[in-house]
Parts: structure tokens; C-alpha cells; sequence
């Protein structure tokens, strides 16, 4: 079956006045007809850059797409006019962002926010609208959903904002759902909610989904395949139980080291020394090289490509298959 | 909100008050009596002693100022010493003739400004930015007698397109209503005589509405460029609306308040301001009237003129202030 969505070697600079910054550097990843797919990665590494790419959503000056390919539905979206691409957006792909608390204008009411999208797409009148709002509130799980429409986002807590967000998101039913860090800005018991939330949504629509994030406890519940991201490039992609269980890249593996866990009692929590390289500094070699414990003197020198090291399973790292088998042996 | 419009409006009680005691001591604060100054040096003892008499002066400072207050009060601005007329049957139609300039001068401000900043934001750092900055610049910084004078000459006088002087054509004049001539022709239904205002009007308006247009262009680029950066405005994008929805309805409501702002203290400025632009173009506005009364020491005139600009101004921003609450649904007003 085709994906749905096929990012093709996707290279996203910056064009900044202290140099061009290569904010995505050669991504790929496909995304099939209902799935989730994950990406993960520190602040940086590219993932909603990656977004921003695909909703044609970069600051316009500063981002531009160099190279690559979108591909959805056999569209190549980095090639359409702005016109058409507002026919996509909102209406096959839609975005929830990471800041329920800004993301809705201050000034119009609920109703007048998720309505604008459905008058647009799919030529609703006003009380259609309205009357389409008030029930995906509902879905979305807000009671009083006839009073809330005619509120303002400043009445709402952040919890509830995400819901409108989401609820605006599936306004259109669109195909495709990018959710960029959609539970980091909220209280960990709402973070559990929303999560629930969307995993209902999905259950209930075929609609695929992106949900970028940086907390790998978020993508084991959500999604089915992970792409981990590194300073602009894919490191590893496989399905969330094989990324989890044998991770084959050392980056994923001191993600995975990082996560706090209940049953074990430790003073200190486990982190990857430090940082993801400014672009400006970006080393030749393997672009994690500097941070990690198994480097050798090729990893300085050559960049690794992806390998394969199983069925769907890839990594960037000369050493997959040792530290993936590192993974399982203990 | 009507409860605030209410407080709101009680609150002008102490800015009024205040208003009117500035306003009326403005004849005692000039040194020496004020019947000799108005009538000069030259005046024989009876006259003065008649013109204290007739305005009051010899009554105790106190009483003075009520009587003025309760005058100002029941509607009576008192006489003009130099035409012996009721000052507000006079000032009345060169009140209306500014406030009708004034209104067209921040139309005419208005729109192209707003537009011009919100376009110049969008396009940030394109040709079409720096040109829009550059022309607001050059806007405020030109003199507007200056300016008046070379629209005079170049469209009235080298083109012969709009009439240079006055508010309408005197062998065919208008009759007067409101005060207003635009609206007075249109409910006449006398279609030569508004077209006749309107071009009256042009050249004026553009002189005056320059700097205005000016300073409204580069706040509402200001004021558009914060809230282009805002996470809302993505969400927008994010719904597939085309950049004409993104900034006129998403960006422009929350970017208005401080345009709103401007606007308010502009009409201030434009109703007192004018005089220089009513003298080139020969309005029969009110600043001249002021201007003309200070030349002849009518001090009531003076008064009387400085007062009601003030009363205005204060009321127009009365009116900025419950417009604010329309902007932005967040002030609560208890």
C-alpha cells in the first residue's frame, strides 16, 4: 500500500545573519494510512522544524526548503502554490501545537475559531458552524460545550484550550494530524488526559498522525513506529517496541537510560553529557560522536549512513548491530 | 459595561472642573487688569470702569466663577466683546468646519495608514516596507504650511484640478444644517453642492491628515510586526485562511489597541492644530476663530474655544477607552 505521506531526503535551512543554519538536513520517513508515527528528539533537533515543513508553515525569509520531497497523496507539497496549499491545511493536514495558552486568538470566541476552518473548507454557514462546533467539543470532551463556544480562550484553563485545539484540529476530518508536542506545556494529570484524548480520536477516525515529541513515555503509548531525530537527521526509525526493547543507536539508548522509573531507587537521574552541536560547529564525522560513550576513531571522521540492522529497523550508527545486541545481552 | 460607562463618565466630573477653573482663570492670570489690557493703553478710565462692570470683575473672584460655570452650564458662553454676538452662535459653524476637516483628515489618515503599516509589516524588509517608512518619515517631518502651499500650487494653481481656498464655491453656496456640508448636501439631495464640499475639502485634509497618516502608518507597523510573531497567528495560518483573513482578522484586532490610542490624541490634536492649515486653505475653522479672537484680545472668545476643544478631546477619549473593551474581550470592566 502507498503511505500517505512520504518525506523524501527533506533539507531545511535557515537563513540567518550569522549563516545558514541546516535546521533538517536530509530526513526521510514514510507515514501509512492510519498510523502513528512517532518523532522523537532533544530541543533542536529538528522535529517541528520538520512540521513547519510539511504545513509549508516555516517563517517565510528566514526557513526554506532546499531540497527534498513532501509527498502526500502523490502531492508533492513543497512544490504547490500558496493557494493550494491553503486547501490542504486545515482540511487534510491539520497541526495542534505545543502552547494551548497562546495558540488562540484572544480576541474571537471559541466557536468563531473552530468554525472558521469549517466555513472555510467546507462552506458551512454560521449556524452550521456553530452547531458542528458545539459537537466536537463535545467529542473532545467538554461539558457546557453550548456555553464554552461562545466563550473567550481567556475564560479557558490550559487543559481546555488543547481540547479546543484539538477539537479545531479534527474540525474537517483531515487525513492527517501533526501534533507537535501536544502535552508539554500541561499539568502531568491534564498531560494523561489529552494523551487519552487522542488515542480516542484515533480509535474512532482512520485519520494518521504525526505526534512529535521529546518524551519517549508519550510515543510508547501513542504510536506504533518511532523515527528518532538528531541534530537535523534521522538516527533510528522502527516500531516503538523494537526502539524501546533493542535500541541500535546510542543516541536512543541514553534516551531511553534518562526515562525516571518508579521501581528502581536512584539519586541521580541519568542524562547524556552534554549538548546537541551549534550548526555552526556541526563535526564532520558522526554528528553525536562528541557525546557519546562508544565513539571511535571512524565515528570523528566519517558520517555513518542509516543501516539496516532488522526488518524495518534502522540506525546511523557504525556500531547498530554491537550496540543493539548490547541492548538485548544484558 | 454600562455600570462602567456610567463611572466612567462621573469620572470626567473632576477633569471637567478642573478644565473650567484653568479656562477661567486664564483672563486673571494675565498681569494687570484685565478691562485695560483687552481695551489697551489708550482707553479713558469710564470705559474701563464700564467694561469691569459689564464683565463682572468687580464681584468677589468666587462668585465670578460660578457665574461663569452656571453660564457655561444652561448653554451661554457668553458675548463676544468684539461683535457684541452670543459666542456660541458664533463659534458654532467654524466648530462644524473643522470638525468636518478634521473628520476627513483622519478618514483619509486612517485608512491609508492602517493599510499602509499593515502591508509594510507583512512585507517586512521588502521594497514596499521601506518605501511605505521612508514616505512616513518623510510625512512628519515635512512643515505643513510647506506642504499646503505646494499642493496649492501644484494642483489648484499649475493644474487647475481643485479649488485652493475656502469650503465651498461663494456664488453657489450651500445651506447649512448641521454644520456639516457633506451631510447637509447629501439631505438636500443638492449633488453639485457636495461635490462642490468634497473638492473644497481634498487639499486641506491631505495637508492636515499628513502627519497623522504618518504616525498611524508606523504604529500600526510597530504594533502588526508583535503580533505577526504570535502563536495564534499560526494557528491561522495552520487553518488554511489566506493572508488577507491572517492580518485583517487575526492580526488587526489585537494589534488595534494602541492604534487606537494614537487616534484619540490625533483628534485632540487636529481639532486645537489646525490653524496653520485652516490660514493657507482660508477654512473658516475654528482654530482661525481662536487665532483671529487672541489678534483682538476677545478673551470670552478665548475662553470659550479652548473650552470646548478640551471638552471634546476629553469626550473622544472617553470614547477610545469603551472601545478598547469591543478589542479585546479580556478587560473586564466591574
Amino acid at each position: 500500500m502507498k503511505p500517505l505521506l512520504s518525506v523524501q531526503n527533506l533539507k531545511t535551512h535557515f537563513f540567518t545573519d550569522n549563516g545558514v543554519v541546516p535546521s533538517v538536513d536530509g530526513v526521510s520517513f514514510t507515514v501509512n494510512v492510519g498510523e502513528t508515527l512517532g518523532i522523537v528528539g532533544e530541543s533542536g533537533s529538528g522535529k517541528s522544524v520538520t512540521a513547519l515543513s510539511i504545513m509549508q508553515l516555516l517563517p517565510s525569509r528566514k526557513g526554506k526548503i532546499v531540497d527534498g520531497k513532501i509527498l502526500f497523496q502523490d502531492v508533492d507539497l513543497s512544490k504547490l502554490s500558496d493557494k493550494k496549499m491553503r486547501r490542504i491545511r486545515g482540511n487534510e493536514i491539520a497541526m495542534i501545537f505545543q502552547e494551548p495558552m497562546t495558540s488562540l486568538n484572544p480576541g474571537y470566541t471559541i466557536g468563531n475559531q473552530i468554525g472558521e476552518a469549517l466555513r472555510l473548507h467546507m462552506k458551512m454557514n454560521r449556524n452550521e458552524a456553530e452547531q458542528r462546533s458545539i459537537d466536537l467539543l463535545k467529542e473532545v470532551g467538554i461539558s457546557r460545550a453550548e456555553k464554552i463556544v461562545r466563550d473567550y480562550p481567556h475564560r479557558l484553563s490550559g487543559g481546555m484550550r488543547q481540547r479546543v485545539m484539538i477539537a479545531m484540529a479534527l474540525a474537517c476530518n483531515p487525513k492527517l494530524i501533526i501534533a507537535d508536542e501536544p502535552t508539554t506545556a500541561l499539568d502531568v494529570t491534564i498531560q494523561a488526559q489529552i494523551l487519552e484524548l487522542i488515542q480516542k480520536m484515533k480509535k474512532d477516525s482512520s485519520t494518521s498522525m504525526i505526534m512529535i515529541t521529546h518524551d519517549l513515555g508519550v510515543v510508547s503509548e501513542v504510536c506504533e513506529r518511532v523515527v528518532v531525530m538528531y541534530a537535523g537527521r534521522v538516527v533510528e526509525e522502527a516500531s516503538v517496541r523494537t526502539v524501546l526493547e533493542s535500541p541500535s543507536h546510542p543516541y536512543t539508548k541514553g534516551l531511553i537510560r534518562s526515562i525516571p522509573r518508579l521501581e528502581q531507587d536512584v539519586e541521580w537521574l541519568e542524562s547524556i553529557p552534554g549538548n546537541v552541536p551549534i550548526p555552526s560547529e556541526m563535526p564532520t564525522g558522526c554528528k553525536f560522536a562528541s557525546r557519546c560513550e562508544i565513539a571511535t576513531d571512524q565515528c570523528m571522521e566519517e558520517e555513518p549512513e542509516l543501516y539496516e540492522v532488522g526488518p524495518g529497523h534502522i540506525s546511523r550508527c557504525f556500531l547498530a548491530r554491537e550496540v543493539k545486541n548490547a541492548i538485548t545481552a544484558t | 459595561m454600562s455600570s462602567y460607562i456610567t463611572r466612567r463618565i462621573l469620572q470626567l466630573i473632576p477633569v471637567l472642573i478642573g478644565m473650567s477653573i484653568i479656562v477661567f482663570s486664564i483672563i486673571h492670570a494675565i498681569p494687570g487688569d484685565p478691562a485695560t489690557v483687552i481695551l489697551g493703553d489708550q482707553a479713558t478710565p469710564e470705559a474701563v470702569a464700564e467694561l469691569r462692570e459689564e464683565m463682572g470683575l468687580n464681584e468677589p473672584l468666587v462668585k465670578q466663577y460660578f457665574s461663569y460655570v452656571s453660564g457655561i452650564l444652561t448653554g451661554d458662553l457668553g458675548t463676544s466683546l468684539k461683535t457684541s454676538k452670543s459666542i456660541q452662535e458664533e463659534i458654532t459653524p467654524y466648530l462644524m468646519a473643522t470638525i468636518e476637516l478634521m473628520m476627513m483628515s483622519m478618514i483619509i489618515a486612517i485608512i491609508i495608514g492602517v493599510n499602509a503599516g499593515i502591508i509594510a509589516a507583512w512585507k517586512r524588509a521588502s521594497w514596499f516596507d521601506y518605501t511605505a517608512m521612508l514616505v512616513a518619515l518623510i510625512g512628519v517631518s515635512i512643515p505643513v504650511f510647506w506642504f499646503g502651499l505646494m499642493e496649492q500650487w501644484i494642483f489648484a494653481e499649475k493644474l487647475g484640478l481643485l479649488p485652493s481656498t475656502g469650503r465651498m464655491n461663494a456664488r453657489e453656496p450651500v445651506e447649512a444644517l448641521s454644520g456639516l456640508l457633506l451631510v447637509d448636501t447629501i439631505l438636500q439631495g443638492n449633488w453639485s453642492g457636495f461635490w462642490d464640499v468634497l473638492k473644497h475639502l481634498i487639499l486641506p485634509s491631505i495637508a492636515l491628515g499628513t502627519i497623522p497618516m504618518a504616525i498611524i502608518a508606523r504604529i500600526t507597523r510597530s504594533s502588526m510586526l508583535e503580533v505577526l510573531e504570535l502563536d495564534y497567528i499560526r494557528t491561522a495560518r495552520a487553518k488554511g485562511l489566506s493572508g488577507f483573513w491572517v492580518l485583517y482578522k487575526h492580526a488587526l484586532k489585537n494589534a488595534f489597541a494602541p492604534i487606537l490610542t494614537i487616534i484619540g490624541m490625533l483628534v485632540g490634536l487636529l481639532l486645537g492644530g489646525a490653524v496653520l492649515t485652516e490660514t493657507i486653505f482660508g477654512w473658516p475653522g475654528v482654530g482661525r476663530y481662536i487665532y483671529d479672537a487672541i489678534g483682538s484680545r476677545d478673551y470670552p472668545v478665548i475662553q470659550s474655544g479652548i473650552l470646548i476643544i478640551a471638552t471634546i478631546f476629553v469626550f473622544v477619549n472617553l470614547i477610545v477607552d469603551l472601545l478598547y473593551s469591543l478589542l479585546d474581550p479580556r478587560i473586564n470592566y466591574r
